[in-house]
């Protein structure tokens, strides 16, 4: 009895230290960084875009509108007109829509291979972290293996064992290269638990091994790993736009996004950079946005700016 | 020391031998295979039979790891099947390899040459005018893609104002080749006509190169030298009258280069992911280049080789970082 209510005072402790100590006293400390509004703004702006682009885009992304002012002969593309504020592309079709439509696309990529590289590094780097035997060097060893080779080139390999690349490869060949940067840095923080005094305590109590694991250490070691993930969706978007630029992106055109359209657009730079310098300003800007968010929070977060 | 280096060795040893499993299976994992890459996709199945059998791919996978190994370790990657067609793979990396190690050395030298004292510059006036759009600046620069940047810069230069060449290493002009390092070849031959040209053709490519390393060296300088400086033995320094620019050097600066020392060492793989994009912007013809059009044209002899060197060459990197510790750091050198 005594020793039930012990538990849930520890599980309330570790609730407690991290609703104050980490959530709120993040957040004392983000109102005081203006760069992190900037980042907010942005990305709250990218998604909200991303969402209402169907309804925001002036015209149809796919149908080759301006078809009648494209000539390869002379080597024009449309240029801004009414209704058509950026005019169109090489293949006749609205700029503007382009870009709106292909927000969602980016986002997509984006958050999925974020999401993946993050669920397969918790899931190693909880094990591992969490286990520390052989497994933890095996794992390790693994992680070694892979962070050995330049994650674009990794990216560039993976992308290369689809016969055919789609969306969904670029998505997974990203993604799979930041699994042991996640994996490297949860278990980090996990070591770092382990011998915090309040997860001893819990073992010391006699809470369930798994229930140390997960309600104990997990919640605390995150912090790191979310900073991270804002980071890591910033170069995901750019390494997929790498990808599409070597050949290795969607071949299909019809489902616009802005990597894709960056590289597509390389063939007629010195004639039209205009073409690729909008999809390049929107992934400049998105990325900025993301990262400025995962830096504030880094400040936020670090244990060496509380006061 | 010794024991320290060989330890980290054996380590490589081990870590290489996973990565040439991993990249072994990754080769048969191909779509395609080696066999339908050499005789393309309208092959007869007598034909694909006969070279499936001849490159010992119908024996079980574990003896063909091997043989693969041991020709790997003679040196014997194969030919070219793709990118420079019949050429030893081995012979197409030793031409191309100088490129990117002249793009590289310049691309960092560059990236440090403006980072670091950019860095120790905006600590020392933290907040003020440089501070914030130096800070600006080199957010910018890991935001842009690198592709696009070297593009962009092309466009300007090279098309538009067209100051510097746009694509190669060094102009169809009569140069004396020695080493196959351009650059040292003109000096070592004291063609200087050469060397202006080859460093003409390297300008942009570096520039482009350098963009993501001088973000990351720049801010890990000045978050270092902000450390350093509030540190209780520069206090000291200052309170026994030392001058300003012996605190800087022997104090601030030297105690903040060893977080400085290993970013410049990881950022070894993303020169080289990014030699891949700007080699082929501007056609410069070494690693990054081949490994570009390898993908394309599913070179896997290729490949696999280039792969191998890049992560010996990465972890090699690493291993100097680490050792360079000792000689920043003396506390290290204990450890």
């Amino acid at each position: 009895m005594v020793i039930t209510t012990r538990k849930k005072r520890v599980d309330e402790l570790a609730r407690a230290d991290m609703e104050t100590s980490l959530v709120a006293g993040a957040w004392r400390r983000l109102r005081r960084i203006p760069v992190f509004f900037v980042g907010v703004t942005i990305m709250a702006g990218f998604v909200l875009v991303a969402l209402s682009a169907p309804w925001l885009a002036p015209h149809d992304p796919t149908a080759a509108l301006l078809l009648d002012q494209v000539s390869k002969a002379r080597n024009t593309i449309p240029a801004p007109q009414p209704g058509y504020p950026l005019g169109g592309d090489d293949q006749g079709r609205d700029l503007l829509s382009r870009l709106l439509i292909g927000s969602r696309q980016t986002l997509l990529v984006g958050v999925l291979a974020t999401l993946i590289g993050f669920a397969g590094g918790l899931v190693l780097g909880t094990v591992a972290g969490a286990l520390a035997s052989w497994v933890d060097t095996v794992i390790m060893r693994v992680v070694d293996a892979m962070l050995s080779i330049p994650s674009l080139l990794l990216a560039v390999s993976i992308a290369a064992l689809f016969a055919h690349p789609s969306q969904l490869t670029v998505i997974l060949a990203v993604a799979v290269v930041q699994i042991p940067i996640f994996a490297r840095l949860l278990r980090g923080s996990m070591l770092a638990q382990r011998v915090s005094d309040h997860v001893l305590a819990a073992q010391a109590l006699g809470v369930r091994p798994s229930a140390v694991v997960f309600r104990h250490m997990l919640p605390n070691a995150l912090s790191p790993v979310i900073v991270l993930a804002t980071i890591v969706l910033a170069t995901s978007i750019i390494d997929a736009a790498a990808l599409s630029f070597l050949g290795l992106g969607n071949p299909d055109d019809t489902v616009p996004e802005w990597g894709q359209m960056l590289a597509r657009a390389q063939d007629v730079f010195d004639t039209h950079p205009e073409l690729a310098f909008w999809p390049a300003s929107c992934i400049i800007v998105v990325a900025l946005g993301f990262t400025l968010c995962g830096e504030s929070l880094r400040d936020a977060l670090d244990p060496k700016n509380r006061r | 020391m010794l024991r320290y280096t060989l330890r980290r060795l054996g380590q490589m040893t081990l870590v290489l031998l996973a990565l040439s499993l991993l990249i072994f299976v990754w080769l048969h994992a191909l779509p395609g295979g080696p066999v339908s890459a050499l005789l393309g996709e309208r092959a007869t199945p007598e034909a694909a039979r006969t070279l499936t059998s001849q490159l010992g791919l119908d024996q079980p996978l574990y003896v063909q790891y091997v043989r693969f190994l041991l020709s790997a370790l003679s040196g014997n990657f194969g030919a070219s099947i793709g990118v420079q067609p019949g050429i030893p793979v081995t012979q197409v990396f030793l031409e191309r390899f100088p490129a990117t190690v002249e793009l590289t050395v310049c691309a960092i030298t560059l990236a440090v040459a403006v980072g670091i004292p950019l860095g120790y510059v905006a600590a020392r006036r933290r907040g003020g005018l440089l501070d914030t759009l130096s800070i600006i600046g080199s957010l910018i620069s890991v935001a842009i893609p690198v592709f696009f940047l070297a593009f962009l810069l092309k466009y300007v230069f090279a098309v538009k104002l067209g100051v510097l060449p746009n694509s190669g290493r060094q102009d169809a002009i009569d140069a004396t080749r020695v080493t196959g390092f351009f650059v040292l070849d003109g000096i070592l031959t004291q063609e200087w006509d050469a060397v202006l040209n080859s460093l003409e053709h390297l300008v942009l490519p570096a520039i482009a190169l350098a963009a993501v390393p001088f973000s990351v060296i720049f801010r890990i300088t000045r978050a270092a030298v902000l450390d350093v400086q509030d540190e209780n033995y520069v206090r000291t320094a200052e309170s026994k009258g030392l001058t300003g620019a012996v605190i800087s050097r022997r104090h601030v600066l030297r105690n903040a280069m060893l977080p400085v020392a290993t970013t410049i060492g990881l950022q070894a793989g993303a020169l080289l992911a990014g030699a891949v994009l700007t080699e082929r912007v501007f056609n410069f013809p070494g690693i990054g280049d081949a490994l570009a059009l390898g993908f394309q044209q599913r070179d896997y002899p290729l490949l696999e080789l280039l792969i191998l060197v890049a992560a010996v060459v990465y972890m090699a990197i690493n291993l100097v970082v680490d050792l360079s510790y000792g000689m920043i750091d003396p506390r290290v050198r204990a450890g």
